[in-house]
């Protein structure tokens, strides 16, 4: 049963890639940007996790809450400051911001306290449980089911309710949702903040699960994120949940067959395949360019 | 005519300060580290001008600069280290291997446009990165050895050979090409000209000179690691060709110098260092995107300030 116990590792990491993702999506959706900041406000939600189980002594939900009331917070922050400015400026120009947003957040916050790792907390006490012969443990339970209420609830909020569909109008056309009297910037500023509350939750399920965070930890599972979102077909939601799922089992494929050293390379090469062969994604439709 | 004169004149003024450097060094008036600074700052204008060309004159986003230095960091150093060629042989080389590189790189990514573009090149930037981690030959992680070979003479050479061929391929009739792929790519793409090929062009000089910078960075440190060219590298070259202007080869020089000079006083404070780097990022990309130049040249300048009352010409 080891392919079992492989997909279950897989689909594990893979959640949190789609949590990650899920931001990515949204944001790309909505204005278009690369928000290369989503990784370290999914840094910052690791921290804050870790600040306030192990500082104030707060136990698992409180911690997932407050991390996520605080990235959403941040989120629009940094939308606020750095991106509404660059709504009309040039593709390269918001990439170049989101690309400095990123490297200020990781060196303030190595500025603040220093590049070393931090050991999280155990919250659980970790049980294993035997499953058709694959070892489940408490953690990977948790991990699963933590991701799937949260994509329940982001799927509720996107179609049930007004703001959600404030967003999708947005998405479409954000100057024909204007003339419908949505206010374009509020959308906005809720889609940061969703997708920022996703990467801080993602953060801490991130922190127990490998135990160890460090300031520059949002770098690689933001771009392997980002090319979760890629592959699913960027800007639509099931997309990027279907793409992290699929980019953790084929990492955990990688390094079960002993390749464990070009797990990384694994998910640039699929990104590079399916932007080659199919740039819209899994999910995705073709369009053609306007001139 | 005219334009030769400028090329002489450059020429000359670039020739008289090689030779006062030559002089400084040989004659003991600045020390290693002056001089170090100083080869650190003729490779990093290399980096700069060879991605000017492919960011700024033909428009494409490319984030895997340091990928392409890597290949020529790596292949000149196993050139001279393992190989024993002269360390002539191993620039050339190590900068073929890198126009190769980029050859390959931009032949399927160019079909993409922006973001993606960006994304696809940085993500081939990793994979040679991991490549190179992974290679037990070249030491893996730990890095290679490699000895001190980098001279400010040939430091000099390879940037006025740079600097003139991207100077004059800008000026040429494919460079006019280049820059309307810049300007409008569909467009150029109606008016009958073969954009993948000047986009792949303009990519593969790119990486040429990047693969040369390698080469003269590999020979200037005593080991190279995987590490040293990860993103982290390709932002650090893309900072100097924003700042000084998406367009303009003399403030992508003028913006190396600058942040060359800034971050060797700020070498033992590598996150002050970062912290300001990110921070002139946002702020020039908020308050004055064109950069410090915009797509103006240096002479452009002396030019309106010789003809006060002349037009400005060369302004879009």
């Amino acid at each position: 049963m080891e392919w079992l116990q492989q997909l279950i590792n897989g689909i594990s990491l893979g959640s949190i890639y789609a949590l990650i993702a899920l931001g990515y999506t949204m944001v790309y959706g909505i204005i278009k940007l690369i928000n290369f900041a989503h990784g370290e406000v999914f840094m910052i939600g690791a921290f804050i996790g870790y600040i306030s189980i192990t500082g104030w002594g707060l136990s698992f939900f409180p911690a997932l809450l407050l991390s996520m009331a605080i990235c959403a917070v941040i989120g629009v922050i940094i939308e606020r400051v750095a991106y509404k400015r660059l709504r009309n400026a040039t593709r390269i120009a918001a990439l170049i911001t989101a690309i400095g947003v990123s490297l200020l957040i990781q060196n303030g916050v190595i500025y603040i306290r220093g590049a070393q790792p931090a050991a999280y907390p155990e919250v659980f006490a970790n049980k294993t449980f035997n499953l058709f012969g694959a070892q489940i443990s408490t953690q990977a339970i948790l991990i699963l089911s933590v991701s799937v209420v949260l994509m329940i609830i982001l799927q509720f909020v996107v179609h049930k309710t007004k703001i959600g569909k404030a967003m999708r109008a947005v998405s479409y056309d954000a100057e024909a949702a204007k003339l419908m009297g949505i206010n374009v910037d509020n959308t906005i500023s809720a889609t940061f903040a969703i997708g920022s509350a996703l990467a801080g939750a993602a953060g801490v399920i991130f922190g127990i699960y490998y135990t160890k965070i460090d300031p520059l930890m949002g770098v690689i599972p933001g771009l392997k994120a980002f090319v979760a979102a890629v592959l699913g077909g960027i800007g639509i939601i099931p997309g990027a949940v279907a793409g992290g799922l699929v980019l953790g089992v084929v990492e955990t494929v990688v390094s079960a067959l002993g390749f464990s050293l070009w797990r990384d390379a694994a998910a640039f090469i699929i990104l590079i395949l399916i932007l080659i062969f199919k740039p819209s994604g899994i999910f995705g439709k073709h369009t053609r360019e306007k001139v | 005519m005219k334009k030769s004169k400028q090329f002489w004149v450059f020429a000359g003024l670039a020739i008289v300060f090689y030779a006062a450097v030559q002089f400084a060094i040989s004659g003991g008036f600045l020390n290693n580290f002056y001089s170090n600074t100083l080869i650190f700052m003729g490779i990093n204008i290399m980096l700069a001008v060879s991605l000017h060309l492919v960011i700024g004159i033909t428009g494409q986003f490319s984030l895997g600069h340091a990928g392409f230095l890597a290949v020529g960091a790596y292949v000149a150093a196993i050139m001279t280290m393992k190989l024993d060629l002269p360390f002539v042989a191993a620039i050339l080389i190590g900068g073929i291997a890198a126009a190769l590189a980029g050859l390959v790189v931009g032949i399927p990514s160019l079909r993409l446009r922006g973001d993606y573009l960006a994304i696809a090149t940085l993500g081939f930037a990793e994979i040679i990165r991991i490549v190179f981690l992974n290679i037990d030959y070249v030491g893996g992680a730990a890095g290679m050895q490699v000895t001190h070979l980098t001279t400010w003479t040939y430091t000099f050479i390879c940037l006025f050979v740079t600097i003139l061929v991207i100077v004059n391929f800008t000026n040429s009739r494919h460079g006019r090409a280049c820059i309307a792929v810049r300007e409008n790519e569909i467009a150029a793409d109606a008016m009958g000209i073969n954009t993948t090929y000047y986009k792949v062009l303009a990519f593969a000089i790119g990486s040429f000179f990047a693969g040369v910078a390698g080469a003269l960075y590999a020979h200037n440190f005593y080991i190279i690691q995987p590490a040293n060219f990860g993103f982290l590298k390709s932002i650090d070259i893309l900072i100097y060709v924003v700042l000084g202007g998406l367009g303009s080869l003399s403030g992508a020089i003028v913006a190396t110098i600058l942040l060359t000079v800034v971050s060797t006083f700020l070498q033992d404070f590598p996150e002050t260092r970062m912290i300001l780097y990110s921070l002139v990022l946002i702020i020039v990309m908020l308050y004055r995107p064109k950069g410090l130049m915009g797509k103006l040249e240096f002479t452009d300048y002396l030019k309106m300030w010789m003809r006060p009352k002349g037009g400005r010409q060369h302004e879009q």
